[in-house]
């Protein structure tokens, strides 16, 4: 049976965001338990444009997600598994969603406001407010704790389908089948 | 028509009887905020903690005096570390300069309900002559005083070492105050 592939731009989606949120979740980390310094002001902002990036891209990724069907999961995957890689991808999307809204609303909750690579201000949504701020900070945290978990069963899976199962699913998200179709 | 005279005896009077000073000043209707940038994106604080002294009579302008205590530590930068960073040793040493003061030393009046106060700014053991445009609207026993102007940081060696450039913090920072006072 031939394998059939995500198209090339759902692949480049994947692989980009991928780098881009290996790299916002270490920075994250990172950054927050540094002490004040310009640099750490500099690594924030660095962050706060990355993860508005990253939330433009899923835009995109979105739109085309609702306008290109994934290729169908194998037969041979139980119903029951059938239904928890649907579930998890849909917990991937809602995540990806929500932690940089909540990093956003954080930022103008807490008076620093975002303006994109220096250039572009991003609208405060949120009045300034310590206590909304000090919550938003809690639930960006949580959210990538929950994140990380998510990622690791994501990840774990794709190992199990492609070294234990022995089926396609790690191919066919893979990048240098591209020009397959 | 002696009522009359007295009447208008009493009109004249009525200035001077009447002359306004606002000298109280209401700590809890009364604010001064910070705004700089960082990395280009405009920032915002306040100090929670100042004390004043006021006389102002909106009718002899240039007789006003003003002078403020400002309690550094009180700074509230919008993030617990940024506070305490600032009241450490390369920014304000609040531990050896707990205070900033400003005391005026001439006001100039710009007509309307505009003046100019002329005065001494002392930071960190730093002194600046600074002149402060402010407006004021006085109605019955009270008078809201608005005013803002800038100074450079570095004049008061305020942010040294790493903070020293102005590309993460830039040097200019705006000083907005609004003071409430009344009458005694
Ligand atoms: C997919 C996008 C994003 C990911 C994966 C991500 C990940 C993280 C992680 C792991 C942390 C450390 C959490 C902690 O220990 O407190 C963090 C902190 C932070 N994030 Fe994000 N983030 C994203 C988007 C954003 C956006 C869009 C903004 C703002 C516009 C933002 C602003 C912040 C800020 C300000 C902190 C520091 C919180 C603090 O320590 O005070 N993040 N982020």
């Amino acid at each position: 049976m031939a394998t059939q592939h995500y198209t090339s731009t759902a692949k480049a989606l994947h692989w980009l965001m991928a780098i881009l949120i290996f790299g916002l979740l270490a920075l994250g980390f990172y950054m927050h338990d540094l002490p004040l310094s310009p640099d750490k002001l500099k690594l924030y902002s660095w962050h706060k444009w990355a993860g508005v990036s990253a939330f433009l891209l899923l835009g995109f990724r979105l739109l085309w997600r609702f306008t290109h069907r994934p290729p169908a999961l194998p037969e041979s995957m139980p119903k029951l598994m059938q239904f928890a890689a649907h579930a998890g991808h849909l917990a991937l999307y809602a995540l990806m969603l929500a932690i940089p809204l909540s990093g956003w609303l954080m930022s103008s909750a807490k008076g620093f406001q975002t303006v994109w690579f220096g250039v572009l201000p991003i609208p405060d949504l949120l009045e300034k407010n310590k206590e909304v701020g000090d919550l938003l900070q809690t639930v960006h945290m949580s959210l990538n704790l929950l994140f990380v978990a998510v990622l690791v069963g994501h990840i774990g899976a794709a190992l199990k389908h492609h070294f234990i199962d022995k089926d396609d699913i790690l191919i066919r998200m893979a990048p240098r089948h591209s020009k397959e179709k | 028509m002696k009522r009359l005279a007295c009447a208008l005896a009493f009109a004249t009077l009525l200035p001077a009887a009447h002359a306004v000073e606002y000298t109280q000043v209401q700590p809890d209707k009364s604010a001064i905020n910070f705004v700089y940038k960082q990395m280009g994106v405009t920032v915002d604080g306040k100090f929670r903690k100042f004390s004043s002294q006021l006389k102002f009579d909106p009718a002899k302008p240039t007789a006003a005096k003003a002078s403020f205590d400002v309690e550094l530590a009180s700074v509230d930068t919008g993030a617990a570390e940024g506070d305490e960073e600032v009241a450490g040793k390369a920014w304000f040493n609040t531990k050896a300069f707990p205070t900033a003061q400003f005391v005026s030393t001439s006001v100039k009046a710009l007509g309307g309900n505009k003046v100019e106060v002329a005065g001494r700014l002392t930071i960190k053991g730093k002194t600046q002559d600074v002149v402060v445009p402010v407006t004021f609207t006085a109605q019955g026993n009270t008078a809201v005083f608005d005013g803002a102007f800038t100074i450079r940081r570095a004049d008061f060696t305020i942010g040294e070492g790493a903070w020293a450039k102005f590309d993460i913090v830039a040097n200019d920072v705006q000083i907005k105050f609004r003071i409430t006072a009344s009458t005694k």
